[in-house]
This record gives C-alpha cells, sequence and structure tokens, in this order.
C-alpha cells in the first residue's frame, strides 16, 4: 500500500509545472512536498487527485493508476484531497460540510462514528455545528476541510498548503492536529506545503521540489538538517 | 375594496405560476450557470404531452402528472445527451460563456418547431378541472375563480415540497453543494454531473406544472410559454438568480406589480411594468433584492 509516482510529467497551460517526476510514498508515513511557489506542488496534487490530466507518467495507488479518473470516484475509493486554501463551501453549515463526505457511504453507523472522531480531535468544530461555514476563522475553516474528507475514512489523504493564510499559532495547532489525525487514523497522507520547516518537523520523508523537478528526496530529519538542502531550497 | 382584495388574489396566483417558471431558471442557472432559454420550448412540449394525455384520459389530473413527470425526463435528457457533451467539448477561449447559452436558444427553436412539426401551429385549449367564472364577493363577481385558488394552492405545495427537498434531504443536499462549489463536492465524493441532471429534471418538473396551471387560464401554442419565461427571468433577476426564496419573492413582485398596475391603471401596462420593474433592479441593485451569494471571507 503505497503511492507510487513514477516519471510523472504535467503541464499547466503553456509551462511545464511537472517535469519527469517520481518518488514514492509509503504506506501510514507523512510525506511532505516542500518547495517555493512555482514548484508545481499544486499541480502535481490535482493530477493524483483527478482534477488535472497529466502528460506522460504513471502514478499508483496500490498498484492501481490514479490518472485520469474522476475525482469523485477517486474519493469513494479512498483517496481525498484537500485543496487549496480553506476548501469548505462557505454557504453551508459546519454539520452540512461534514456531512457531504459521508452522504454516499453506505454504512451510515461508521460515518456517525467518523464524526464523532473528527469533532473529538476538533471540538471547535461540535461547538460550531449549526453555523454557517463562511463565518469561521480561517484556522477552523481548515480543521472543518480536513474534518471533512476524514469523514469518508480515507486511506491516502492529500492536503494542499493547509497553513495558508493562517498566523503562526495556528498554523502549529493545524500541523499538530493533522499528525494526532494520522496516528490515530492509520493515514497515508501528502502533505504540500511553503512552509517547509514546519511540515517537516511532523513529517516522515519529504520530497524537495523545484521548478517541477525533485531535487531531493531523504527522511524529514535528514532534510531538515541538510546545510546544501536548507540554503539553497528551503530558505533557512 | 372589492378590487383590491381582488388585485392582490390575482396577484397572488400569477405570481405563483411566475415563481414556478422562475424556480425552473434558477435550478439550472445554480447548478450549470446557464440561462436556460430552452425552458419556454421545455415547458410548451411537457405541456402538449400533458394536453394529450388530457383529451385521452379525459383528466386534467392524469394530464398534470404526465405534464410533470415528462417535464423532469425531457429536462434529463436534455442535460445528459445535449448539455454535458457541450461543456466538455467546449473547454478554453471566449465561446465557453456563450456557447452553452447559444445551444438553449438553439434548443427553444428547435423544440418550438418540432412542436409545431407534431400539433400544428394553432391554438388549444385544455379545460380546467375546477371553474373558471370568477367568485361573488360580496354581490359582485370578482376576476378570481376556483381554478386561480387551486393554482395558489398547487404551486404552493410544489415550493413547499421543493423547500423540503433541497432543505431536509441528503439529496437536496447534493444539490445545493454541487451548486456552490462543484469541485469541493467532488473531492468529497458527489456525482456532480448526475446531481446536476436531477436539477435540470426537477427544474423541467417545475416548467411542465407551470405550463399546466398556466394554459387553462390561456391557450397553447407553439410560443405559449415565451411570455411566462420572459415574466420567470425578470423575477428570477429581481431575486438575484442564485436563491430559490429570491425566485419565489421576485415572482411575487412582478405578480403584485403587474396586477395592481393593470387592475388600477390600464389593462395595456403588463409589460412596461415587467420590464420597467426588470431595469429598475439592475440599475439600482444589480444583483438582485435577496441575491444569496455573498463574498467569500478569505
Amino acid at each position: 500500500m503505497s503511492l507510487i509516482v513514477d516519471n510523472l510529467t504535467i503541464d499547466h497551460g503553456a509551462i511545464r509545472a511537472i517535469n519527469n517526476v517520481s518518488f514514492i510514498v509509503p504506506k501510514s508515513k507523512l510525506t511532505a512536498i516542500i518547495g517555493a511557489n512555482g514548484a508545481g506542488k499544486t499541480t502535481l496534487l490535482r493530477t493524483l487527485s483527478g482534477l488535472k490530466e497529466p502528460n506522460s507518467g504513471s502514478a499508483t495507488w496500490n498498484g492501481e493508476s490514479v490518472l485520469n479518473r474522476k475525482p469523485e470516484d477517486l474519493a469513494r475509493s479512498g483517496i481525498m484531497h484537500v485543496s487549496d486554501g480553506k476548501s469548505v463551501i462557505s454557504e453551508l453549515t459546519v454539520k452540512d460540510n461534514l456531512a457531504l463526505s459521508g452522504l454516499w457511504r453506505k454504512d451510515k453507523k461508521d460515518v456517525a462514528k467518523a464524526t464523532e472522531e473528527v469533532i473529538e480531535i476538533s471540538p471547535i468544530l461540535g461547538q460550531r455545528l449549526g453555523q454557517i461555514s463562511g463565518s469561521l476563522s480561517g484556522g477552523e475553516r481548515q480543521m472543518l476541510a480536513i474534518g471533512r474528507a476524514l469523514i469518508a475514512r480515507p486511506k491516502l489523504l492529500l492536503l494542499d498548503e493547509p497553513s495558508l493564510g493562517l498566523a503562526p499559532l495556528i498554523i502549529e495547532q493545524i500541523f499538530q492536529t493533522i499528525k494526532t489525525f494520522v496516528t490515530k487514523m492509520d493515514l497515508t497522507v501528502v502533505l504540500v506545503e511553503q512552509n517547509a520547516v514546519g511540515a517537516l518537523k511532523i513529517a516522515d520523508q519529504g520530497v524537495v521540489l523545484n521548478l517541477g523537478s525533485v531535487v531531493a528526496v531523504d527522511s524529514a530529519a535528514n532534510l531538515l538538517n541538510d546545510p546544501v538542502v536548507r540554503s539553497a531550497y528551503l530558505g533557512f | 375594496m372589492n378590487q383590491f382584495i381582488t388585485a392582490v388574489l390575482t396577484s397572488l396566483s400569477s405570481g405563483a405560476i411566475y415563481a414556478l417558471m422562475s424556480i425552473s431558471l434558477v435550478l439550472v442557472w445554480r447548478s450549470t450557470r446557464v440561462v436556460n432559454f430552452a425552458q419556454a420550448g421545455q415547458a410548451v412540449l411537457t405541456t402538449f404531452i400533458g394536453y394529450e394525455v388530457t383529451v385521452r384520459s379525459g383528466s386534467y389530473w392524469i394530464g398534470l402528472i404526465a405534464a410533470v413527470i415528462s417535464g423532469a425526463l425531457v429536462g434529463a435528457i436534455i442535460d445528459r445527451f445535449f448539455m454535458r457533451p457541450i461543456f466538455k467539448r467546449v473547454k478554453s477561449g471566449p465561446i465557453v460563456m456563450i456557447a452553452p447559452v447559444v445551444a438553449t436558444l438553439g434548443l427553444l427553436g428547435l423544440i418550438q418547431a418540432i412542436i409545431g412539426f407534431i400539433w400544428g401551429f394553432t391554438y388549444v385549449s385544455i379545460e380546467a378541472p375546477v371553474s373558471t367564472d370568477g367568485y361573488n364577493l360580496f354581490g359582485t363577481v370578482v376576476a378570481f375563480s376556483p381554478f386561480n385558488l387551486m393554482v395558489l394552492v398547487a404551486a404552493t405545495i410544489a415550493m413547499l415540497l421543493l423547500t423540503l427537498l433541497f432543505q431536509k434531504t441528503n439529496i437536496g443536499l447534493a444539490l445545493r453543494a454541487s451548486a456552490f462549489s462543484p469541485e469541493i463536492a467532488r473531492l468529497s465524493g458527489i456525482k456532480v454531473d448526475a446531481v446536476r441532471t436531477l436539477g435540470w429534471a426537477i427544474a423541467g418538473a417545475a416548467g411542465g406544472l407551470a405550463g399546466m396551471l398556466y394554459v387553462p387560464g390561456s391557450y397553447l401554442h407553439p410560443n405559449a410559454m415565451d411570455v411566462l419565461l420572459v415574466f420567470g427571468f425578470i423575477a428570477a433577476v429581481i431575486g438575484g438568480l442564485d436563491s430559490l426564496f429570491g425566485a419565489v419573492a421576485g415572482a411575487m413582485i412582478l405578480g403584485f406589480a403587474i396586477n395592481f398596475a393593470t387592475s388600477y391603471i390600464s389593462y395595456k401596462l403588463v409589460f412596461i411594468t415587467a420590464f420597467a420593474l426588470l431595469i429598475t433592479v439592475l440599475l439600482v441593485k444589480p444583483n438582485g433584492i435577496f441575491s444569496s451569494s455573498k463574498g467569500r471571507k478569505d
């Protein structure tokens, strides 16, 4: 059970956003994909969740290709993508947002149980169930977006920039909550982040992207301590 | 006093029909961002089907059910086999915004021509199931009949059922989510394409109902719903295009404006009132009086 990306190439408009990228995301591990703005991180994630078509290469999860499939089918097969920004439907209540990824699930008892688990880890959502999601703070909306994905009981979670636009203190909380979810729910996670340090601190493994190409794959600890990678790509 | 009561009652019953048409336009707009001009054609086609069934079965009610069901089917078929391929094929360039709307215009012409081919370009009528003679109010006959009352009741029931569907059911949640954010809905595992087709089906059913409630007080011919489409559209714009509540409220405002202007000033004021109202709303509050769309706070 791992995600294997092999020689993947993706154009974004006229730009080659991802160029011959290969890496492996091991099961039950948190892999951070880091790199500056424009490194192709979001394009990569959108392709893995079916929102975008690749040019060439392959990507398999459990030996099955995830490319060129419908996002809703991938979601139902256990691959959940939390898209960038705070991807909640502002016009709907917190309760309705959470319910979305349980609508199609047959096991309604487990949907209720998953909802309880999400609220347990993120109690603020439980207090805000009846509120319109647009009224939540940035951090709360991010928690809601991740919580919604978890109601589907995913095996593979794709997170796009959960720290985007949040205050440092909140970012730390979000990262810690992600870590808690990963451990409690036995998830395999791909975390795309510009906030390299924060992401690597909770990650097991890191993939460094620069201008569409992989420049380093290593354990998160090694990447954090590698002076070359630090100065060249992480900027600290 | 009689004139006032009559004006209120006729405003309500004509507003109810505009509301159904307006709802059918808003449903399609919300789910596909297309102003569906073909709705006038769809409504006429399904009302003609309702007419045929009424004539053959001898029952208006069976005809009404046939119109609603065929309205849903026609709506679903148009989305599945016409609109969806167009959206798939037209992906970029300035044509993206205009192609689907032009497609619905083309479809309108086509449907009306087919109706003319099958039923001829003549006027037919559907007999109302209840009396169309005005009630006798304090010794005078007023312009509000048992049929008008039936229209009001039927449209109200339909709107209540739609409200329950949208607010209280899982299907309603999927419909709302797919309308607000198709991408997030898809990523949550909702089959947005199928949900859209369902939206078109519900819109078509509402159009069929509007037609069967409209025609007994008027006539049925290939262009019979053109005016209703325009009024439904005006009502939708007043209501902000995005909100079902706005569609109903806009239709009632339009119904009251038209009926009071014609009742108190001149019967010739129907279109002047409707379009003056439309233009005023567009100038003063272009997003509609009841627009539900709020800017994302990020």
